[in-house]
Formats: C-alpha cells, structure tokens, sequence
C-alpha cells in the first residue's frame, strides 16, 4: 500500500498517540500519530516546540563575525553552520579560496561528517534496534562466532574480549544507575536481535566512542581546537609549513598531517569492518521490517557535495538534484538563487507573513512569530493535549522545492548519486543490496531496499564510507600542492570592507550530515542585513503546507504497524534515522523534560 | 602521577543566562594561569561530544547555570555522586540532556573522573535570544570562580593571576567575547528576541 502523501489521505478518526518529547534527539520535539483498530498509524503530526531564531542575533553584525554565531546554535552542527556561514559571504562578496583551503575545508567538513554519522548511529539510533538488556543474556564464545562471520577482518572478536564487555554492562546495570540505557522499553516485542548480536553491537557502542574521540582531533590539527574550530572567511584558519617543526599552535607540518592521515585509516578501517557490517547485520535481522520509506520513495533533494574541482558541481562525489514523483530516470536541476524554487511556507507554522498565504524564497525570508492554536485543539496553550493539525502547529516552518516536499538527508543524496551514475556509489548500493538479499533470502529490488527506515540508517553509513575513502584523496592532492610550493591557506584580498559592493547577497549551501542546508546572506554598508538558513531538519520535519502536502517525518511514520502504541518504539526507530536536529530548525526552551519520552494516547 | 583538572564551561552563550558557564570559564582564561596538568575548556552545548575530556580527567570542575527554581543568581554547589543525579532531576535545555548522558557514559567506559564539582547559578533569563548574562548572573562569576580557585587550592592546583605582559589567547573567537558580543547586539525593533508563548508568556503579546 502507497504511503498518502497529503493531508487529504490521511485518517485521523482513530486512537491518538502523542510523544512529547521525542527523546534521543538533538532539540525539542513532539509526535501525534492515530492508530487504527490494528494499530498501524494512519495520521502523523510532527511539531517542532521551540521557537527557531538563528537568524535574528545576526542582524547588524560584522558578516565576517557569522559564523562564529551560528557555530553556537547547537551542539552537534557546529562546523556545518561555520563552513555554510562563510560560503554564503564568500559568495556575496564574490572571494575565491585557495586549492589547500578548498582541501582543508574538505577534509574538516568530512570528519565532521564521519564523527556525526558514527555517533548518531552507535550512541543514538542502535537503541532503537539493539537491546542491552538483553546482551546480558548472550553467550561471549557464540558472541565471538558472530564477530568472526560478520566482519572477519576486525581485530576484537575474541570470547574474552566480549566476556569483559558483558561483565562491564552488568555491573553498570546492576549498579542501579541504568543511565545511557535507563529509558528503554527492553521487554517490547519490537527488538528482535538474538543476545550474542545485542552483545556485538554493545561492544561497538564502547568501539565507536574510542573512534570518535581520535577523528575529531582532525579538527584541531586544521581549526585550532576542538570542540568549536575556527572557520575563517577567504580560506581555511591554519598556516602551513611542511618543515615546521613547532608545538601546538604553530603551522600545520608534515607530522601533524601524518597525523591526520593516520586518523583516516582508523576511521576508515572501522567504518568498513565494523560500522557497515554492523548496520547490514541488523537490517537482514529486521528484514520484515522496511517501513519508514515515506517521502524518499517520491521526492528528494540534494544541493550536492565534496567538489573535486573547486567551482565546478558538475565534480561532486555527490551531485546536486532533484527527483519528484519517485521517478529515478530524471534528475532535475536545483538552483537555489532562483526565487521560485525553495521557498518556505508558513500556513501551519507559528509565524506570519505580512503578504499572507505565499511562499518566501529565503533573500526575502521573514521571521516573526505568531502563535495561535486551531479550534480543535485539546487543552490550554500552556498544556495542549492535543493538537489541531488543520491549524497552526509547529515552530517549523514548511521549506518546499517548486512546490513539492522533498526528503533531504544522506538517503536522499544517495538516491540522487545512484541514479546520476555515480560508480562509486552505485558498487556501495548494490554491494550492501546483494550482501542483504543472500543473508535473508529475499529478492528485493534497490527501490524498496533503500527507500526504507533500514535503508535510511544504511545510506548514512555508506556517506560514511565514502568520506573517509574520499579523505584520503584530498590528503594526497594537499601534499601534492604544498610539495610544488603552495603553501596559501588563505585570501585576504577582499577582507577589508572598504573593498566591498554597499550592497551584496549571497547563498552558501552544504550537504551537512543531516541533508540540505543552505545559508542566504543580505549584506548592506558592510553589515548583516538579513540572514536566512534553511536547515535539513526543517525539510525532513516540516508541518503541512497551504496545498496540505505532508513532510517526510510525518510521511515516514505512515502505514507502520505498532507493537504496542503506548511503546513507541516504531515511531522513534524511523524518525531517529532521520538524525533529526530540532535545535537547529526551531528554537531552545523547553517545560521541565523528563528523559522518558511522555506517551499519552486517547 | 599528578591529577589531571578539567575546567570546563558548558551552556548556551546566545541565550542569556545559559551562557553563566561558558562565561565563567572564559574570566578564568583572560585572568589566570594554571599549570600543566589543568585544562579549561569551552564546552558549549557539545553533549556526547565532550565525553573524552571527561574520561581524561581526575578532578572535574563543572560550570553550568542551573534552574532549580531559586531566586535568580543563587549559586549552588554540588559535589561528586550528587552531580549526575542532580543534573537528572530537573532540567532546563538542551546541553543538561547532553551532560548528564556524558557522565553516565564516562561511568559505563570505566573513565570516570574521582572527584566532581559542579558550581552553578540559578538563572533569571533564558528566553532573551541574543542576550547577554543579567546583572544578578553576571555578579556571580567571580565568586564562582573562586568557589573553584579554593577547591582546587585544597587539591594542590592552585590558579595564579595572569602577568600583565602575558598575551591571552581566547578560548572562544574574539567575536563571541562578553564584550563583543553585547555591543554588536541588533535592537529588539530589528530582531524579536522571544520564545515559545506556552513556555515563556511574558512579553508575548500573541500569547
């Protein structure tokens, strides 16, 4: 059964499930969903609570200053921000970088990616998969039996290794103090793995926090320090000299490179033996489970990433594009200067726009809020019971291309990429695919594999791949061009604002770890004069717009079966997959959170 | 073997008072030197992300602002196994979330610092985007800091000032110091500086 993908399709007569908050998330965000009498969801609503002003600090300030800003907006898109921030002014003020900044930057902006996408899968979506409760259970020898045919190239499969892991989780368990894993439903059908798998993955839980600490140093050798590196409009915020043989805070030289490029092989070793096997294992267990697939079965969107050639797209690893009613023989060109492709709406968002019902493309975006609650709305302003989804009702505003909801995210640059002809990414696909058919027995075809929850996870971790793959190119091409005597990191040429235009605008886009993101910048007498980003998690988690097409958080949860409603461990297995980061879209503050996620069904 | 310090800032500085910590941490850069084995860090909201700085550490001195419903700019200060179950209990942002998962996974890796300290201030404002600390918050970080000079003084860590000709390095970018980034603010005329009406009624006239 096709998933409807506008409110006209939708059933809200039945049993209403709200979560609030969605937890094991970044930000503050609450889920509505009707159950039918078999308990699959029929209407979703998805509703970011907090009001979004990334923007408004902006105003006035020095352009040079923005990223510095927008690196603080959340905790886990720091350097998306900062690199999009300064494309933007780097595009309004028409300055070109040099080859080892366009290297560097590359080099920063996939470590990000890689730390990103192995955090979020091992530390806050395994949960919705792996049960550590239940790796108590697991016998360490078959454990280590497991590790061997998964992955036979990874080091740590002995019995006692897995032995002293599962000592640890007891003891952590029994010390009372659940903590990480307090908030579980561990007892719900849902979970599906065997002990010796739960055992395997809690083991990488612990693998991947060692990993993520190392690779991050990347961003120390190339941004100064971490957490928070600098960024730098007209290059990259290091110097470079190879014979450099300083302490910290001198030059980037050929030891802290071998260092970074050390750091590559680890991550590289463990993205291949580890991250993917572990991602296909799970999927071949769950594989009657490929719901989720939503909007990314019709429309995606990419603004594509990691130019090999600095300036020309049609280079991207992962190219820019478009496809619409799920027709992967067209790929259609995406512009994000024009003002009739991405535009934001407002009609179901706490905002207004002095104009009314249209949409902004952002060099013309508005914020100003407006918070009102439809006459069908459950409860009082401060404590709504439930929400009027034919009203207002969510800080998030609807961003749509040409008209149409699109999917965002590493799914979505992969279905771009597969369909492009990309070889690279098309050996990854169907590697996983043919690995997934031969461990389940089925026959699945490429369309239906990829456009699901599994499937979803799974894109993540070939991005993964392919950045660290891709690193390593990047490092060689920056040795290169420093050995035949470029040692630029930077141009200062227009760094003054006396040599600026007294007006300017520009557009920084990215392919950040959670999908399209793009940064509009108006810049006038040398200061910010209006600031807009459309982030990933604004696409994915938007709210209906004026034609009530749906988002693809809300198309996501549709037609999936749940075990038990009042467990909503189905709905925050798919929209965790999104990685969703409502700090970004929408603005902080929340009532007093409890860590569990409230469900309330009626 | 000398005990490891970690100093280490954490909150919001583009939400008012949510900045207390981070504030805090950047007086102690521009106006101390520390030996060695200390570090101070700027830990922002970074959550999970800040988990090695603490499995490195022996003695970890958090600061953080801390709404446990007393009146603004009262500081509490929290030692040791109380500091996780208390930043359980109630909690105001995004970053508590983080932080307290960062403790618990620090306790499941082994890598748990002896001994903790968190010093926090109870805020007056969160709900002011783009704002800085309020006066009562503001007038805390020094008596903060030396709640932690002293503390650490009892452990043989001692934080001299700094000498005049001693360049600071920030620890944030300049354009996010105090100072900078007060004066830079755009008036509320050009830029609505509020939240979300169920949460935060005042001065929404929508609400």
């Amino acid at each position: 059964m096709t998933v409807p993908l506008n409110a006209s399709g939708l059933d809200n007569s039945g049993r209403r499930i709200v979560v609030d908050p969605v937890t094991r998330i970044e930000g503050h965000m609450r889920c509505e969903v009707n159950v039918d009498s078999n308990n699959i969801i029929r209407n979703a609503v998805s509703t970011g609570t907090m009001w979004r002003g990334l923007e408004v600090i902006l105003k006035g300030r020095d352009p040079r200053d923005a990223w510095a800003f927008v690196e603080r907006i959340c905790g886990v898109c720091t350097g998306c921000h900062a690199l999009t921030s300064v494309r933007a002014v780097e595009d309004a003020l028409g300055i070109e970088i040099p080859y080892n900044a366009h290297l560097i930057r590359h080099l920063m902006d996939k470590t990000l990616n890689i730390h990103d996408h192995i955090v979020h899968f091992y530390h806050l979506h395994a949960l919705d998969w792996v049960n550590p409760v239940n790796a108590l259970k697991a016998d360490p020898k078959a454990t280590s039996e497991l590790q061997q045919a998964v992955s036979p190239a990874h080091p740590k499969s002995s019995p006692g290794y897995f032995r002293d892991v599962q000592n640890r989780l007891k003891k952590f368990v029994e010390s009372g103090q659940l903590g990480i894993f307090a908030n579980g439903y561990w007892d719900n059908p849902a979970y599906k793995l065997p002990p010796e798998a739960d055992l395997m993955a809690v083991a990488h839980y612990l693998e991947a926090l060692d990993l993520q600490k190392e690779v991050v140093k990347i961003h120390t050798i190339f941004g100064g320090k971490n957490p928070h590196p600098n960024y730098l409009v007209g290059g990259v915020a290091c110097a470079i000299n190879l014979d450099d043989v300083g302490a910290a805070g001198a030059p980037v030289n050929m030891t802290s490179l071998n260092f970074v490029l050390a750091r590559i092989r680890e991550a590289q070793e463990f993205t291949k033996n580890v991250y993917i096997p572990d991602v296909l294992a799970i999927g071949g267990i769950y594989k009657d489970w490929l719901y989720g697939g939503g909007l990314s079965a019709s429309n995606v969107l990419s603004y594509g990433t990691h130019t090999v050639i600095p300036g020309d797209k049609s280079t991207d690893l992962l190219p820019a594009g478009a496809i619409i009613n799920g027709n992967w023989n067209e790929i259609l060109p995406v512009d994000v200067r024009d003002p009739n492709e991405v535009q934001e709406f407002v009609d179901h968002s706490w905002y207004e726009y002095a104009e009314g019902k249209k949409g902004l493309h952002p060099w013309d975006g508005d914020t100003s809020p407006k918070f009102e609650l439809g006459p069908k709305t459950k409860g009082t302003k401060t404590n709504i019971k439930e929400l009027d989804e034919a009203h207002k009702y969510s800080w998030i505003k609807a961003p749509r291309w040409k008209g149409h909801a699109m999917e965002v995210g590493p799914l979505a640059r992969y279905i771009i990429a597969y369909n492009s002809g990309r070889e690279y990414v098309i050996e990854q696909v169907d590697r996983s695919l043919s690995a997934f058919n031969q461990a389940t027995g089925l026959d699945l075809g490429v369309k239906p594999f990829l456009t699901s929850t599994i499937g979803r996870t799974l894109a993540r971790a070939l991005d993964c791949e392919l950045c660290v793959d891709s690193m390593v190119d990047d490092w060689n091409a920056l040795i290169n061009n420093i050995k035949n005597g470029d040692s630029s990191t930077a141009n200062v040429e227009k760094w003054d604002p006396s040599t600026w235009p007294k007006e300017a605008k520009g557009v920084g886009t990215n392919e950040a770890p959670r999908g399209a993101l793009g940064h509009w910048i108006k810049i006038k007498d040398g200061k910010i004069e209006n600031y807009q980003a459309v982030v990933p998690t604004t696409w994915n988690g938007s709210p209906r717009d004026s034609d009530g097409n749906i988002g693809a958080f809300e198309a996501s949860l549709l037609n999936t079966p749940m075990e038990r409603p009042e467990e909503p461990v189905e709905i925050l297995r798919t929209l965790h997959s999104f990685d969703p980061c409502l700090a970004c879209s929408t603005h902080v503050m929340s009532e007093d959170g409890q860590e569990m996620s409230r469900v309330k069904i009626r | 073997m000398q005990k490891r310090v970690l100093i280490l800032g954490i909150g919001n500085l583009l939400w008012a008072d949510e900045g207390f910590g981070v504030r805090c941490v950047e007086h102690i850069n521009q106006r101390y030197s520390w030996p060695e084995n200390v570090t101070v860090l700027d830990g922002g909201t970074q959550g999970l992300y800040l988990v090695q700085f603490v499995q490195e550490c022996d003695v970890l001195v958090v600061f953080d602002a801390i709404d446990y419903g007393l009146e603004p700019g009262t500081v509490k200060v929290i030692r040791d196994d109380d500091v996780p179950k208390f930043m359980g209990a109630k909690k105001m942002s995004l970053h508590q979330t983080g932080f307290q998962e960062v403790l618990s996974t620090a306790a499941f890796t082994g890598s748990y610092p002896a001994e903790l300290i968190l010093i926090g201030c109870q805020p007056e404002a969160l709900e002011d985007f783009g704002g800085s600390l309020r006066d009562v918050v503001r007038a805390q970080i020094e008596p903060c800091v030396e709640i932690a000079k002293t503390y650490l003084a009892e452990r043989d860590v001692v934080l001299e000032p700094k000498s005049k000709d001693l360049t600071v390095e920030s620890l944030s970018p300049d354009q996010l110091s105090m100072e900078i980034y007060e004066s830079g603010r755009p008036a509320e005329s050009q830029a609505y500086r509020y939240g979300d009406a169920r949460f935060i009624p005042v001065d929404n006239k929508d609400a």
